[in-house]
């Protein structure tokens, strides 16, 4: 059978990777075995393939031995099938005529028996050798990119990533949830460990943001559908109604002032409930856009249809208000997207031990940061919910985080943020400050500096996971304190610490839609739930969709500058894609032997992507190669065998099973 | 008595975007599992031409292992669900031929889930381990059963 692709000259080349492959695989023997198998011409073993001098040996054996198959058994083809490809292609041979074999990932790194994972090794190697057989030259397909991008997240992260994208004369287009763009970053106070202001370094980007030219800024809007592939996303956003026309509006607050609840009576949620708003509101003073927005829950006119819309008066000429405002839905086309979606912070109320939620002065760092900022609810002035001014705080770390009863990862912005709030709280406040951590982890430019200046400074810090906050006395110093009980792990003894103020440095964790949003745009999420890279080292921004990017702490917990240095790179792949203008694709589409082909018609449904027509005239099923996306389900449900998919061809995969069972 | 120094030889195919990532992922954090497995990736589990799993066993697998997205998870929307319905069927007909049920089996298994798909490969090898190798002459008796009944019936 095998005479029918005619003379067939296989060159197997078998990695030792240094030796992750070969401390447990023997490859001598493997590559050995691989030379009795028909039609192997040549079969060796080498340290590195994917080396200089590997791939160079690869390109002279086909010279000299006029091989016309390769096989490189080495790692995940998806780390190095296209180093393979293009080596074999430079070798004068098409890109398809390679097949790999992991022997790293799925061999010898997850076994221990040296014999067995040859054997294995050996019988995978059998599978590639009989499959190559049967591949056919291929050529790649090419996809034009779109230039425009979309970004969805208007954090730091997105906001970077948009004005990079922008500064570079690319479209962008800038999706935000909330009401404002600035994120997270906008309600901190100071940044670790420099202390400059956040809003005075985050601010004025946001601005550029709103006036650049090619930005289109939408926010309180969401990515209600993604169709499409790289370089040609159609994208539904939908902008949920402000009840402000935002090209009305000029920000003057005027609505605000003249609204009829002449005290701000409601839940201000830029301050997490430590200040109050009205109904109709600006975020926060800096917000962007400089647009109020009106909260259909609160105002008077949605819940009775009585007001006497002072506001609506005092707006005036503008004419801003419109109680009438409808969702609104827009259609973009993008070449390429950027998830910057961000993360949220650990509910500490699921540590009921802690007592946040039931002492009043348990605070969560996000808290304290609205606190000790000079535009937050106190301008300022560090109050407890009691109306006391601290003289004692308690700073607990790793709330949430480091824990195997709720998050096992370390949030990496916790030690640093709590050694700023301490510096922060001891400047407005002149308290003691005690930290209560597990280790202090500060690896990072001038952090272990700020971490010895904090020391000096006289914050104390007691290494020990907190047992539990509570108000129960023992002793007349502790009367109305919170005491916080801890194991002193250094000095080995337990202690009460009684404190006015606790702090908890709650962590990091994916936003709670991440799941949604994954199966939105067809990304994957690791164990713990935020996005998945490509490759943890070599493609941190990249997804396992082609065109799709991340950036901040979607991808995973980060810092401010890792952040941003994230969303340059982000910014970069994509410009990498529109400036390429386009993207070659891998040639795996179906199509149909038209020979064999009864013209059943069941391929059609079965296609998710309407790539298969029928053809009346002749009979018969045709694919669009440019719609088909190469999943083979109507390949492996084709009653002929006339519907066919390239690089997963029946025989080769036959093949394949013949050769992992030891069929020679 | 099962014989001891019996060791199957599991096919499994799994789907590009889900197990198969799921796998290299349990290489990257260097989990170990039994090495009776042999993976023949496929872009989809949707691919996955009953054919192949009958010639699986055909041809001397003592097990296959079929490794998709989770519902809703699928790279291309629903291949998964595809292959679902076909596994349906086609267990019955493994049935039929005398396949045990613990031979054949589908999981979905995301790439975040490399250790689950440990614990799946360790015990679908322990569990053929035991059956011992595939003895195609012993027809399934709740099959039979279920035919006997049927033939009761009509």
């Amino acid at each position: 059978m095998f005479e029918q692709n005619g003379s067939v000259r296989i060159g197997v080349y078998i990695c030792h990777c240094g030796t992750n492959i070969a401390a447990t695989v023997d490859c001598k023997a493997v590559a050995e075995n691989a030379a009795t198998l028909p039609g192997v011409a040549v079969a060796r073993d080498y340290k590195y393939m994917c080396s200089d001098p590997g791939q160079t040996l690869i390109q002279q054996d086909i010279k000299d031995h006029n091989l016309n198959r390769i096989v490189v058994a080495s790692c995940s083809p998806h780390l190095h099938e296209e180093t393979f490809r293009n080596a074999v292609a430079k070798g004068g041979l098409n890109a398809f005529y390679m097949h790999m074999v992991n022997i790293r990932e799925q061999d010898s790194w997850v076994h221990t028996d040296k014999k067995a994972a040859t054997a294995k090794a050996k019988d995978l190697v059998r599978a590639a050798v009989r499959r190559v057989w049967f591949h056919r030259p291929l050529e790649r397909g090419r996809v034009n990119i779109h230039p425009d991008v979309l970004v969805v997240g208007g954090g730091i992260a997105g906001i970077h990533t948009a004005l990079t994208l922008a500064n570079a004369g690319k479209k962008v287009y800038l999706v935000e949830r909330e009401a404002t763009i600035g994120g997270h970053m906008a309600k901190f106070d100071k940044t670790f460990p420099t202390l400059d202001c956040a809003a005075c370094i985050l601010t004025p980007k946001m601005t550029s943001v709103k006036a650049h030219p090619n930005i289109t800024l939408w926010t309180y809007s969401d990515v209600t559908r993604v169709d499409g592939y790289v370089g040609n996303y159609k994208v539904q956003v939908t902008r949920r109604p402000r009840y402000v026309i935002e090209d009305l509006c000029a920000g003057c607050m005027q609505c605000i002032e003249a609204c009829v609840f002449k005290q701000p009576k409601f839940e201000d949620e830029f301050n997490l409930g430590l200040g109050r708003r009205k109904p109709i509101y600006i975020p926060f003073p800096q917000a962007v856009p400089q647009v109020a927005l009106l909260d259909p829950e609160q105002c008077i006119q949605f819940k009775s249809g009585k007001c006497k819309k002072s506001c609506v008066e005092a707006c005036g000429e503008r004419h801003a208000i419109n109680f009438e405002q409808k969702e609104e839905i827009k259609e973009i086309e993008v070449g390429t997207i950027v998830l910057a979606t961000g993360f949220k912070t650990f509910d500490p109320a699921r540590i009921p031990y802690y007592g946040y939620g039931h002492y009043p002065n348990v605070y969560t760092s996000m808290e304290v940061e609205r606190l000790v900022n000079a535009s937050g609810p106190t301008g300022g002035e560090v109050v407890l919910r009691d109306g006391r001014h601290p003289k004692s705080v308690g700073i607990i770390h790793c709330v949430g985080s480091r824990d195997v009863s709720t998050n096992r990862w370390c949030s990496r912005v916790c030690c640093m943020y709590s050694l700023k709030l301490a510096h922060l709280l001891k400047e407005h406040t002149g308290a003691e400050v005690f930290n209560f951590y597990i280790d202090m982890r500060t690896p990072g430019k001038m952090f272990e500096e700020f971490y010895q200046r904090l020391l000096n400074e006289g914050v104390h810090f007691i290494r020990g996971k907190v047992a539990e906050v509570t108000d129960w006395a023992l002793d007349p110093t502790e009367e109305g304190k919170l005491v916080i009980r801890v194991e002193d792990t250094l000095s080995a003894f337990v202690r009460r610490i009684p404190v006015d103020m606790v702090v908890l440095a709650t962590g990091l964790e994916p936003q709670d839609d991440a799941q949604e949003v994954r199966r939105l745009f067809n990304i994957g999420c690791s164990t713990e739930g935020f996005f998945l890279e490509r490759h943890p080292k070599l493609a941190p921004v990249s997804t396992f969709t082609d065109g799709i990017f991340l950036a901040g702490c979607c991808q995973g917990p980060k810092d401010i500058p890792d952040t941003v240095a994230q969303a340059g790179a982000a910014a970069a792949e994509a410009l990498a894609l529109i400036d390429a203008g386009f993207v070659e694709t891998e040639p795996n589409s179906a199509y149909v032997n038209e020979e064999a082909c009864a013209g059943c018609k069941t391929c059609i449904p079965l296609c998710p992507y309407q790539a298969i027509s029928f053809l009346e005239d002749r009979k018969v099923a045709l694919v669009n190669p440019v719609l088909c996306k190469g999943c083979g389900t109507c390949v492996a449900a084709c009653p002929s065998a006339a519907m066919q998919q390239n690089l997963f061809e029946d025989e080769e995969i036959f093949e394949e099973i013949k050769g992992v069972l030891s069929y020679a | 008595m099962p014989d001891t120094t019996f060791e199957p030889t599991i096919v499994a195919f799994f789907c590009n975007w889900c197990t198969y990532l799921a796998a290299d992922s349990a290489g990257i954090s260097r989990f170990k599992y039994a090495p009776n497995i042999r993976v023949i990736r496929v872009m989809c589990s949707g691919r996955i031409d009953p054919q192949f799993v009958l010639d699986a066993f055909a041809k001397g697998a003592d097990g296959v292992l079929i490794g998709g997205c989770h519902p809703n998870d699928c790279h291309y929307q629903e291949g998964n669900y595809k292959c679902l319905r076909r596994f349906n069927l086609l267990k019955r007909v493994a049935r039929e031929m005398g396949i045990e049920d613990a031979r054949l089996r589908l999981e979905w298994i995301s790439a975040a889930e490399a250790d689950r798909l440990r614990t799946v490969v360790n015990d679908m090898v322990a569990k053929v381990r035991e059956l011992g190798p595939l003895n195609w002459s012993v027809p399934n008796e709740e099959f039979s059963a279920e035919k006997v009944e049927m033939e009761v019936a009509s």
